[in-house]
């Protein structure tokens, strides 16, 4: 017990240490950079304040992303060049085929439930009087970790063998309809919507809270107008409720596109990619750190890259839209 | 509401009003009740013994109360006679405070900066280096973390010259901040542009006339102004770092020494043995630290959230 007091007194140590001497350094910088006048001033102020943040973003993300492209022509320890070898591989393996359609099964489904039901509960929370109780609880898996949450939700797919007794929330509901349970999470294909269940368990309160603040964020006397002019319910919310949230239901379903296309610790957690679930943000890190082939992965990354670049192409051209008007 | 054509109208609409509220609270709360269930059942089961938890569901444990603290205190402090478990926890989650402090600090710190720089100090070039940032959040963490990886243990070589010597900071905090730091970056700096930029002109033009510098306007009026985005940021932050497991598997190993309680439960659900009453205790102890944030901070966490997708 001693031990383990001081190593966590010198672990607590660490932060301090690293806080105060990172604080320490930007002081002495900014005292000392505050006190150049004329022409200097302006061009040393953008190299101290910007300066670090692009040190970081292209050692950290550029140069990584730019070796990555290179690692995906070489082969498996990166020490010859073999073309296209690696991408030919992703083009023709029967297991790639399968992680891919995974993966594009995920990003069909998961976005249009998470963004959907997240819709229809802010509309719905919109007419209530109180919201929060429900709110918070339905947005609170956000808080939890996929890790956790795959716990939680492997307890709920529980399966046991039929002479012992079902302790599994769902194997205990399906015996109850009348129907034999089956071993949920091997069972291919049905395992793959059941980890999206998880998914769409954690993100629906993100997208409801979103799409709940732009619901309320439309002028009431605009929705007054139109119930005055004898618009109601679906009407009422097609006509003028959602041309008015739509971009942000855009951005919403943007997002959850992207978060589902990198998903990885659901897969990781449940199943390790076995029983026909692995996607390809799960096989990166196999072919990476198991398998050891560096090109094979690097050439995966490629291609999740190319798949969120449209994307990110749309993103950009809306953030310059709503910029120029404002 | 006092003119007398519309009042009759306006009840009326009360009416169907309160029809559909009806409807609307009983989808809601459904949704609600479905949504929490799963996590009552594991909260409820990490209070049941071993045995129970294999003989019957955790709704049964409310016609036969017996609850025990057992499954936490061999969670917490260890349990010689459960695989993976003989240290307990405790390591793990006092390695995940010292990874994230620092992980929210640093990159909120470096983003601030960076934000006031490219909303303020505007120069040429200024507005391409701020939608090149943006485009970096939509770099896959996978395409970074091998080189980066290499990077950290062997430093980087043109041929025969050595550009950035090996850091050696793999397997340590400071290789688990760097990384969270850097990934963390463009969307912090996104964050904050929106909110600093959107500060009053007069205020910075002000504080230049009467001779301030870019560093005591940073620090005096800045700072003090975008605390609340700031604040919201770091939550989302904190949430972030607490419940990642990529950059943590990676750049951290699965030691005692460093690595975080996600990456030990994500390794306890994979071992072999494990057992039902130990994941669901260490379940409720990785994420009761978030929970707690959460639903103590949830305002600040949403208007950070909304500043993001809603602009």
């Amino acid at each position: 017990m001693g031990s383990f007091w001081s190593t966590n007194i010198t672990k607590f140590g660490q932060i301090f240490e690293a806080i105060a001497i990172f604080f320490a350094v930007l002081g002495v910088i900014f005292y000392l950079a505050g006190r150049v006048k004329g022409k200097f001033q302006r061009p040393l102020a953008i190299l101290v304040l910007l300066g670090p943040a692009l040190l970081l973003l292209i050692g950290g993300l550029v140069i990584p992303a730019i070796q990555t492209i290179l690692f995906s022509f070489k082969d498996d320890t990166s020490s010859k060049f073999v073309g296209f070898k690696n991408y030919a591989w992703v083009a023709t393996d029967p297991n790639i085929h399968s992680v891919l359609i995974n993966t594009i099964l995920w990003i069909a489904i998961t976005p249009v439930l998470t963004t959907g039901l997240g819709l229809l509960l802010a509309i719905f929370l919109d007419r209530m009087k109180r919201e929060s109780v429900p709110k918070a609880l339905i947005f609170m898996p956000m808080a939890i970790s996929f890790v956790g949450a795959s716990v939680i939700w492997q307890f709920v797919y529980n399966y046991a063998d039929p002479k012992q007794p079902q302790t599994g929330l769902l194997s205990t509901i399906v015996r109850h309809l009348g129907f034999t349970p089956s071993n949920w999470i091997l069972t291919s294909p049905l395992n793959n919507f059941l980890l999206m269940a998880i998914f769409v368990w954690v993100q629906t309160g993100f997208a409801m809270v979103i799409l709940s603040a732009a619901i309320k964020a439309v002028p009431a006397d605009i929705v007054e107008a139109s119930a005055l002019d004898g618009a109601s319910g679906f009407k009422l919310f097609r006509q003028i409720t959602f041309p008015m949230v739509r971009s942000t239901f855009i951005v919403v379903f943007a997002t959850m596109v992207v978060t589902s296309l990198k998903l990885f610790d659901i897969v990781r957690t449940m199943t390790g990619g076995n029983f026909g679930t692995n996607v390809i943000s799960n096989e990166i890190y196999s072919q990476v750190f198991t398998k050891f082939n560096q090109g094979r992965g690097s050439a995966l990354a490629i291609v999740l890259f190319l798949l969120v670049t449209p994307i990110l192409v749309y993103n950009i051209r809306n953030i310059r839209r709503e910029r120029s008007i404002a | 509401m006092s003119n007398k054509v519309i009042a009759p109208v306006a009840s009326h609409d009360a009416g169907r009003k309160l029809f559909s509220s009806k409807i609307a609270a009983t989808v809601v709360w459904t949704v609600t009740i479905l949504w929490t269930i799963p996590t009552f059942g594991l909260l409820v089961s990490s209070f049941r013994d071993k045995q129970s938890i294999f003989d019957s569901g955790w709704w049964t444990a409310f016609t036969h109360p017996h609850f025990t603290l057992a499954n936490y205190h061999s969670v917490l402090f260890g349990n010689t006679s459960a695989p993976g478990l003989s240290n307990g926890v405790l390591p793990y989650f006092v390695n995940s405070i010292v990874i994230t402090i620092p992980a929210v600090v640093f990159p909120i710190a470096i983003a601030t900066m960076a934000a006031y720089a490219l909303a303020w100090v505007r120069f040429r070039g200024s507005d391409i280096i701020f939608y090149a940032i943006f485009a970096l959040q939509i770099v896959p963490l996978q395409m970074a973390l091998i080189p980066l990886l290499q990077l950290f243990t062997g430093g980087a070589h043109l041929g025969s010259i050595t550009l950035i010597p090996k850091l050696g900071i793999a397997g340590k905090f400071a290789g688990i901040w760097l990384p969270h730091t850097m990934f963390a970056l463009p969307l912090a700096i996104y964050l904050l542009h929106n909110f600093i930029s959107s500060l009053p002109k007069d205020l910075m033009e002000a504080a230049h006339v009467d001779g301030a510098s870019h560093f005591t306007v940073f620090r005096r009026i800045v700072l003090p102004l975008a605390t609340p985005a700031i604040a919201a940021f770091s939550i989302f932050q904190f949430l972030w770092v607490w419940n990642d497991l990529l950059v943590a598997l990676t750049f951290a190993s699965g030691t005692e020494e460093v690595a975080p309680i996600n990456v030990k439960l994500a390794s306890l659900v994979g071992q072999w043995g494990s057992s039902w009453e130990v994941l669901c205790a260490g379940a409720f102890v990785t994420i009761a630290l978030p929970l707690v944030v959460f639903f103590s901070l949830q305002r600040y966490f949403v208007r950070g959230l909304l500043a993001g997708s809603v602009k």
